[in-house]
This record gives C-alpha cells, structure tokens and sequence, in this order.
C-alpha cells in the first residue's frame, strides 16, 4: 500500500470517532454558540470599511500612513509623470526594471531610464542591480492597506520583490473595499486557470527580529509607492 | 523521574531566577500587548470571529481526507510534484533525494517549523549542502547554533548587542548598536545567497483545498525571494494545514496576523499554485510539496483533543503564557513551545516522558483566550495530565490523596490538623530552608505566611454564642 493510501487510511480510522463542535468549552464570556453551518461571510466580523470611493480611498491612505507606505491619488497621466520624475531624481534611480503594461509602458517611456523588461526570460543580475521594480497590480484593498499582485498582474515573481523600491500603478476601479471582495476578484479573474504566484503585499518588507524594533526593508523593498489615477 | 524531566526542571529552575531574561521578555512581549488589544479592537466582533475561524478549522480537520484528496489532485495538475510522508525521516530522505538528483549545493530556507520538527537542515547539512535559514531571527539562531526561542520571533532573547558581536565574529562585520544596520548587514549577506541558491524550502501557514495553493505568511519577503529565484521549491506541510476554500484567508490572514505578531495582516501572504507555467517569466522550474504526518494521525484519533490540530501557529498563546514568560523558550527543548508545545509534545514524542509539560502550567487559561481558533489548550493539559496518572500513578500520590480524604471526611481530625499545624510552625524556623523542612518546595524561594492560632471556624462560632 502506498504511503498515500497508508495515510488517508489512518485518517479515515481516526474520524471514525466524532470530535466536539467548537466553542462549547472555552471558559466565561467566550461561550458563542456554534452556526447551523460553518460560516462563509466574514465580514460583519473584520473592520469595517465604508462604501464610497472616497471612505475607501482615506482608509487606504490611513493604513499606507501606518505601514509606511507612500500612496498617492493622481488625478491624470500628467500627474503620474511629474510625480514619477522627481521620484527618480530624488533618489538618483539609473535603471528601472519593469514589464508590458498599459500603465507600465507609459511610466517608462515617460522616465526615460535603462529598463530591465521582465516580460520573458531576464538575467537576474540586471533585476537585482535595479534601483527600483514599476509594476501594475490586481487590486488594492482598503481594509488592510495591501496591494494585490500575480505573476501575469505584475510581470512574474521576483520583479515585485527584487529591487529596493517598488512603485505600484493602480487605477481608481481597482481601489477595493476588503479581503473577501479581493479574493471574489481573483476568483473572477484567474478562476479557470490561476497565475503560479499571487501575493498581498502589505506595506513594504519589514522586520521586528532585533528587540523587536521595527526596521524597512529586511530582504524585499525597502519602499514602497503606490500611484492611484 | 525521566531525565528530560530533571533537565527541564533544572533550567526552568535558572531561568526563573534569571531577572534580566525576565525583564527582557517582559519588556519584548510589552509592546507586543499593546499592539495586539488594539488590531483586536479594529475587529467589529473578535470573539465571533474565534468562532467562525474555530469552526472552519473544525470542518477542515474533521474531514481531513476529502480535504487533503482535493488539495493534491488540484496542485498535482499544475505540475506539483507531491510525496506522502508518515514519518520525518521519510520527508528528509525524500528532499534529500531532490537535492541530489538536481545536484544542489546550496539551499535558502525560509522559516518553516515542519523543517524544525523532523531536523530538515541537519539531514541536509550531512549530504553535504549548504542550507541558510533566511528569517532574520532564524538566522540569527542558525549562526548562534542554537534552536528558535519562539514559534514566531526565535531571536526573541537576544539583545542587539549581542546580535553585533554575533555577526562581528561570524561575519567579520564592524560592531554597531543600531538594529537597522544589523538588519542591513543580514540583507547584504542574504542577497548573495538567495541569487545563488540552487533549492528554496518553506513551510506553508495553511493549504486551500478548493484552489490547489499553499499560502505562506512572511514579513521580510524571505518567503517570496525563496520561492521564487531558486529553480527547485520545496514546501513541507503537516496534514492538517488545509483550509476549505480560498476566500476563508479573509479571515484566517488578518486573525493570524493580529494574535501572532500584533499586525493587521502580515506584510506578504503568498499564495502558490505550482511551479513556473507557461508564459511566465520567472519562478522554479519544479515545485514540490510534502505533506506531513508525524505523529498528527495519532493526535486525530484523540476526538478529546483532535482541535489542537487547529492550531496555526500564530504563537499567541506563548506570549500570555506565565509559564513561559518565566522560563522561557529554550527551556522546553522541544520544537513547539509554551502551552501549544506543550499539549503537542507528549502526544508527538510520547507521554511518558514528556508528561511534566501538561505539569508546568498554572492552568490559569490565558492560552485558551488567547488562542484564535479556540484549543482548548488548559483543558488538554489537564487531559494529558489524567492520561498520565492513568498509564502509572506513584504509590506515594496515592497514599497522600488518601489521606487527604480521610482529613476532609472527619471535622474532628481536621480541626486537630489545623491545631498542629499551628504549634507545629513554632519550631518551622530550626529546619526552614533545609532538605529536612517539609514545605521545602515553597519556602526556598518564598516566605511561608503565619499560620492564624483560631481560625475562622472558632472565631465565627465565639461570634455567634
């Protein structure tokens, strides 16, 4: 018998006995009586998210102001550019690395820098020289100020993860309310055939291993920037 | 009494009276406290989140096979390679195996407490591979040779300073008291590694059956970098990882994140579907999961118990632990420590000689509360402790709870007990603090109150007349 078969075997033997439901036993003031069936709407439960464009947008700015994170709103392709332009100046950026997109080929083009095009097979090197990795996204999620990204959403693995500084371009209609409604989209989005990597990135890489001091940039970014048009 | 026994009995000892270890805990698990209530807060409803969460888990583990069943066949059609492991030393010889026929010389690990339990990394270090653990914490202790002091945070005893002269006399870099250039010097260190690695390992905080994916939570992108340069990725997962559905890490991401390390939702959440498919720029060209027993069947099989398979890790039930926050990490000496690693360890390494875990609590069920999927870790400790006294009670624990009957059945003896014991406390002070004193275990390091010449009976009765 394969050791598969060996293991579900043992499974099968061991559930033949009932375990309790949860929540009967825990001690005073914690007694929730269990659900006709189990739950799968969390949301009454996680914080709470307004409805408009404009809650969502403050809320996402509240929690990039607590993450670190630099979001800003621009209002048009103009905006983006200023914004972009004196980002590379300010930091000295002399290459960038990114990938085809709609928004992605407009930035480049507009920065006017070397790029490393991560759209098929690149040398590591030249990602990890980069002073900085443009990508596109998924979806942003307000409750919890994350970005979401996919291989195909943000040009494969490493691009988003590599480079010192990770600028996301979003648009407004991808600005989404919470983590149910990001993981409906994914669902509609990739259902039939998902990408090999999808991520949540919140806020840019972070440790507290160190006296548990918060310091940026333990292996991923050490910055990260969203553009909102 | 084992030795295991005595050896933790020994350092619980030295670490208790250790009061800079204590300060230091306290001082680490302070803020820890502060961030926690308020991530807490941001819930509309914690406690009834804990039930959902709870009950998930519940169906997840109470039909795990199903689960399991649809988890491999979705990741296996994506071209994941899956072996079936029921012991440690099958999942180390099966990645032994991969590193082998791909010829791997170096590995990056991220950090993955599976890799601890059956000593992935010793296994791999005798074939003569390099592994780097690549959490800051975990490389830390991996320079230090030392195992992880916490689930979560396993550098958690260290102080900076003694991070700096780590790093000086391993890495030969320049002393420095700032956490953020330590943190800087590891990132340089790492980078290197991380390009040329042959092999990723990770571990997976929860598998999606409906999906086929593995979701793994990391902070410092050690998890993402792991998985995604190296060309092989291998992830080891215990069995009773699985989650139903996707949309269920709506709410088990930010749970984890809040009770574990006092954040709203970790930094990455990566969710893996396979190995580089078609179109796709970068990522291993081979992925392999290892699905983990262990010792997990037999702990299914408890049905009393079986929701300590719930558990996800998150470490909260260390950090309100008063057992733990005095004698600390290191003195368990198992991989999983404080109330979780406690209730797990008998059931994993046998009961007999790790039945003075369920011993070291005060069952005061902070763990319980603490727990975002609702164990019943207080109450299974209590449980280990009846099954140990059932496999062979002492003669001489016998004998007292005899006695102790007796006394409590009969007034008389009793009132006559409270007298002696009275006059007998009087002459306490010529053997007090010896191996004669009777009340040895208390008075060495507390002082024994006086004991009252009338007691309350008396005084209640002269009230009364």
């Amino acid at each position: 018998m394969s050791e598969r078969e060996q293991i579900l075997g043992r499974i099968r033997e061991a559930l033949r006995v009932a375990a309790p439901k949860p929540g009967l036993l825990s001690g005073p003031g914690q007694r929730v009586p269990p659900h006709e069936k189990r739950p799968t709407d969390f949301r009454p439960w996680l914080p709470v998210v307004g409805d408009s464009f404009e809650e969502r947008a403050a809320l996402f700015a509240k929690n990039s102001a607590e993450l670190k994170t630099d979001f800003q709103l621009v209002a048009n392709r103009d905006e983006l550019q200023t914004k972009l332009l004196a980002l590379a100046h300010a930091e000295g950026w002399k290459k960038i690395a990114t990938h085809a997109g709609e928004l992605t080929n407009y930035a480049f083009a507009a920065l006017g820098l070397p790029v490393v095009q991560t759209g098929g097979r690149y040398k590591l090197d030249e990602l990890e020289s980069s002073d900085a990795g443009i990508t596109e996204c998924d979806a942003l999620v307000a409750q919890t100020g994350s970005v979401v990204v996919t291989t195909r959403s943000a040009g494969g693995r490493a691009l988003s993860v590599l480079p010192p500084h990770h600028v996301v371009l979003a648009r407004r209609d991808q600005l989404l309310r919470d983590l149910p409604a990001a993981f409906t989209a994914l669902k509609q989005r990739y259902g039939s055939s998902y990408p090999s990597m999808m991520c949540l990135i919140t806020g840019p890489s972070r440790t507290g291993d160190i006296e548990r001091i918060l310091v940026l940039g333990a292996h991923g970014p050490k910055k990260l920037t969203i553009f909102c048009m | 009494m084992s030795t295991v026994a005595q050896v933790f009995k020994e350092t619980a000892r030295r670490m208790t009276h250790d009061l800079r270890h204590r300060s230091w805990i306290q001082n680490a698990l302070g803020k820890y406290y502060v961030g926690r209530d308020e991530k807490k807060a941001r819930f509309q409803n914690w406690q009834e989140a804990r039930q959902a969460a709870a009950e998930i888990k519940w169906d997840a583990v109470n039909h795990l096979d199903k689960y399991l069943e649809q988890f491999v066949s979705k990741i296996e059609a994506r071209g994941t390679k899956v072996f079936w492991a029921s012991t440690g030393q099958q999942a180390c010889d099966y990645i032994v195996g991969v590193a082998k026929k791909h010829r791997v010389r170096s590995i990056v690990k991220s950090k993955a407490m599976t890799g601890e339990e059956i000593h992935l990394a010793q296994a791999l270090e005798k074939s003569g591979v390099e592994v780097v653990e690549t959490d800051l914490g975990e490389y830390i202790v991996q320079l230090r040779e030392e195992a992880p002091y916490h689930i979560v945070f396993p550098a958690m005893h260290l102080t900076r300073h003694e991070i700096s002269d780590l790093f000086n006399k391993k890495l030969g870099s320049a002393p420095t008291d700032s956490p953020e250039e330590l943190t800087m010097i590891a990132r340089r260190t790492l980078r290197k590694k991380y390009c040329a690695a042959d092999m990723g390992i990770s571990g997976a905080n929860f598998a999606i059956a409906e999906t086929g994916m593995i979701s793994l939570t990391t902070n410092e992108g050690n998890g993402r970098l792991s998985t995604s340069l190296p060309r092989i990725h291998v992830a080891l997962i215990g069995i009773e990882k699985v989650l139903p559905t996707l949309d269920d890490l709506a709410l088990f991401l930010p749970m984890l994140a809040t009770a574990g390390a006092a954040q709203a939702v970790s930094c990455y959440n990566t969710f893996i579907a396979g190995p580089r498919q078609e179109r796709e720029p970068d990522g291993p060209d081979e992925f392999h999961v290892v699905l983990l027993d262990n010792g997990r069947t037999r702990l299914l099989a408890d049905a009393e118990q079986r929701d300590t398979l719930h558990c996800i890790r998150c470490g909260g039930c260390l950090n309100v632990c008063p057992i733990y926050k005095n004698i600390g990490g290191h003195s368990y000496a198992t991989t999983y420590m404080g109330p979780i690693g406690s209730v797990l360890t008998p059931h994993m390494r046998g009961l007999t000689e790790w039945k003075h875990l369920s011993f070291a609590s005060s069952l005061c069920g902070a763990c319980t509360e603490a727990c975002p999927v609702k164990i019943d870790l207080h109450h299974h400790l209590l449980q280990n402790r009846r099954n140990a006294i059932r496999c062979k009670s002492p003669w001489w624990e016998k004998l007292i709870f005899q006695g102790f009957v007796t006394l409590m059945n009969h007034p008389l003896l009793y009132r006559l007990g409270v007298k002696l014991g009275w006059f007998g406390q009087k002459f306490h002070g010529l053997v007090k603090g010896t191996k004669l004193d009777p009340v040895y275990a208390w008075t060495q390091s507390r002082e024994l109150p006086p004991l009252a010449r009338n007691s309350f009976k008396d005084y209640w009765r002269r009230k009364q007349s």
